[in-house]
């Protein structure tokens, strides 16, 4: 695994930790709307945060078609690379 | 049967409600009796949730002119405005629009949801980019996807944000369309458009205001925001509606954009669905001529939103950011939100209830609208239930204050 994908989890991470209710697990394998109970609206906020933080944009079908937060992290990690 | 399993959760807390006997996703109004009054569950209730801003739906001359259309050029015009749905009322409306905008064109859609799909799928195509804000109707929503753009959304009423996501597309190929809204229907909030109005001017981008809730509302003429805002140079399409402050049904846009006309024969929404029928395009002229003939209208109209959102302050609820014909109660939870609705509607008030994913972030609303035909009297009647129900509740924000009053 890349420094540049630790970093990115990390990051997503850490958003994600400060924004959910309750403390749960988090691996790559978690899905964001079943495992984390996310609406798509509340995916895209926190989806927000991570744009913010990395100075990215997030297309929207990029996010629907992110499923699990291993996906995302795969995802941000593309669009980082080519910005 | 399978096909609607996906829904069976969502199935369940809509039966519920069903069940409760309060669903507020299913009110039938047995007898309408007025643009403030009609009659639902049996008995005489005050509307203050039909977004009826101008309350033009009983005005007799708005009535007239559909009467009259209806004899004379019949109930509907079977077919789309590339066949034979265009009449010449239909191209009158949308001079009669561009006349009123001070724009060259005018485009009048069959819905105002078909307008924003007609215009934001036309001008953002495959390899351009649109920018949202976050807060955007579903109708936005839904035209980004119809016209295969890349879209990304900004933080809701930030011109930073917006700035941000232009800077990185700097040296993309592909149009940049960004979308707003005059005044956003579920807290009633308008956008910081002067500012948006700058990032644009910097970056470079066509601009798209929508000014659903905002026509007839805002503005020294009743345009919208973009005229309160000074902007309107700024704007290169504004999209509306018909079905709010002029009392019908329908859609529009206008633009000075050169080659506009191209629209109608690339926009989908306007090209393949039956066009207004002329009842309701003779009156939704007649009633565009009651919004710039009677500017009272739109100051009584205001008058009624302050008095409306000052009373709900001072019972301690927690409204949207700032007074206008929307007046949201932010309430705690979409329980408390469906309890209060159904004993303000028992009490014979009608309101509305909004839910995420259509609010923003995850609130649950008691949403309110008023009208220019809420006499003084009406809002302070309202205003008291809200105090009785909203005490009885134990929902009051502020008993103290409440008291105090």
């Amino acid at each position: 695994m890349s420094d540049q994908a630790n970093e990115i989890r990390e990051i997503i991470f850490d958003t994600l930790r400060a924004a959910l209710p309750q403390d749960r697990p988090l691996s790559d394998n978690t899905h964001i709307i079943e495992d984390l109970g996310l609406d798509s609206v509340a995916v895209m906020d926190f989806v927000m945060e991570i744009e913010d933080k990395l100075d990215i944009s997030v297309p929207l079908d990029k996010i629907a078609e992110v499923e699990t937060l291993g996906d995302l992290i795969a995802t941000v990690q593309r669009l980082k690379q080519a910005a | 049967m399978a096909v609607l399993d996906k829904y069976a959760a969502l199935a369940q807390q809509y039966a519920g409600l069903e069940a409760a006997g309060a669903n507020p996703f299913n009110v039938p109004f047995e007898r309408v009796l007025s643009p403030t009054a009609a009659i639902i569950g049996g008995r005489e209730t005050l509307l203050l949730g039909t977004n009826n801003y101008l309350g033009l739906t009983y005005d007799p001359a708005v009535i007239a002119a559909a009467n009259a259309a209806t004899q004379a050029a019949g109930t509907g015009t079977t077919g789309s405005r590339i066949a034979n749905g265009s009449y010449g009322s239909h191209q009158q409306l949308e001079a009669a629009l561009a006349d009123f905008y001070g724009r060259k064109q005018g485009m009048v859609f069959s819905t105002g949801y078909q307008a924003n799909l007609g215009i934001i799928s036309a001008l953002a195509g495959k390899g351009d980019h649109l920018l949202l804000d976050a807060d955007s109707h579903a109708s936005i929503y839904d035209g980004s996807r119809l016209g295969y753009a890349q879209v990304t959304r900004f933080r809701h009423n930030s011109p930073d944000d917006l700035a941000n996501r232009l800077r990185r597309l700097a040296g993309e190929p592909g149009e940049k369309v960004i979308i707003v809204e005059g005044i956003y229907s579920m807290l009633g909030d308008t956008a910081p458009l002067a500012e948006f109005a700058a990032v644009k001017r910097e970056y470079g981008g066509c601009l798209v205001v929508d000014e659903a809730h905002s026509l007839g509302v805002l503005g020294a003429t009743g345009r919208g925001l973009a005229e309160q805002a000074g902007v309107e140079a700024d704007v290169d399409f504004i999209v509306g509606t018909f079905s709010k402050s002029l009392g019908g049904v329908g859609g529009f846009a206008v633009t000075d954009m050169p080659g506009a006309e191209i629209l109608r024969v690339v926009s989908r929404p306007y090209m393949f669905t039956a066009s207004l029928p002329p009842g309701v395009i003779a009156a939704t002229e007649a009633a565009l001529h009651q919004l710039r003939a009677r500017p009272e209208l739109r100051q009584r109209l205001n008058e009624n939103a302050l008095r409306l959102y000052r009373g709900l302050a001072g019972l301690g609820f927690e409204l949207g950011p700032e007074p206008s014909p929307v007046v949201s109660a932010i309430m705690p939870s979409p329980e408390a939100a469906f309890g209060f609705w159904a004993a303000l509607l028992k009490a014979g008030l009608y309101t509305n209830v909004s839910l995420p994913p259509a609010t923003p972030k995850g609130l649950a609303l008691l949403r309110s609208s008023v009208s220019a035909a809420h006499s003084p009297e009406q809002i302070d009647q309202a205003i008291g239930l809200f105090a009785q129900v909203g005490e009885r509740l134990g929902l009051l924000g502020a008993p103290a204050f409440a008291a105090a009053k």
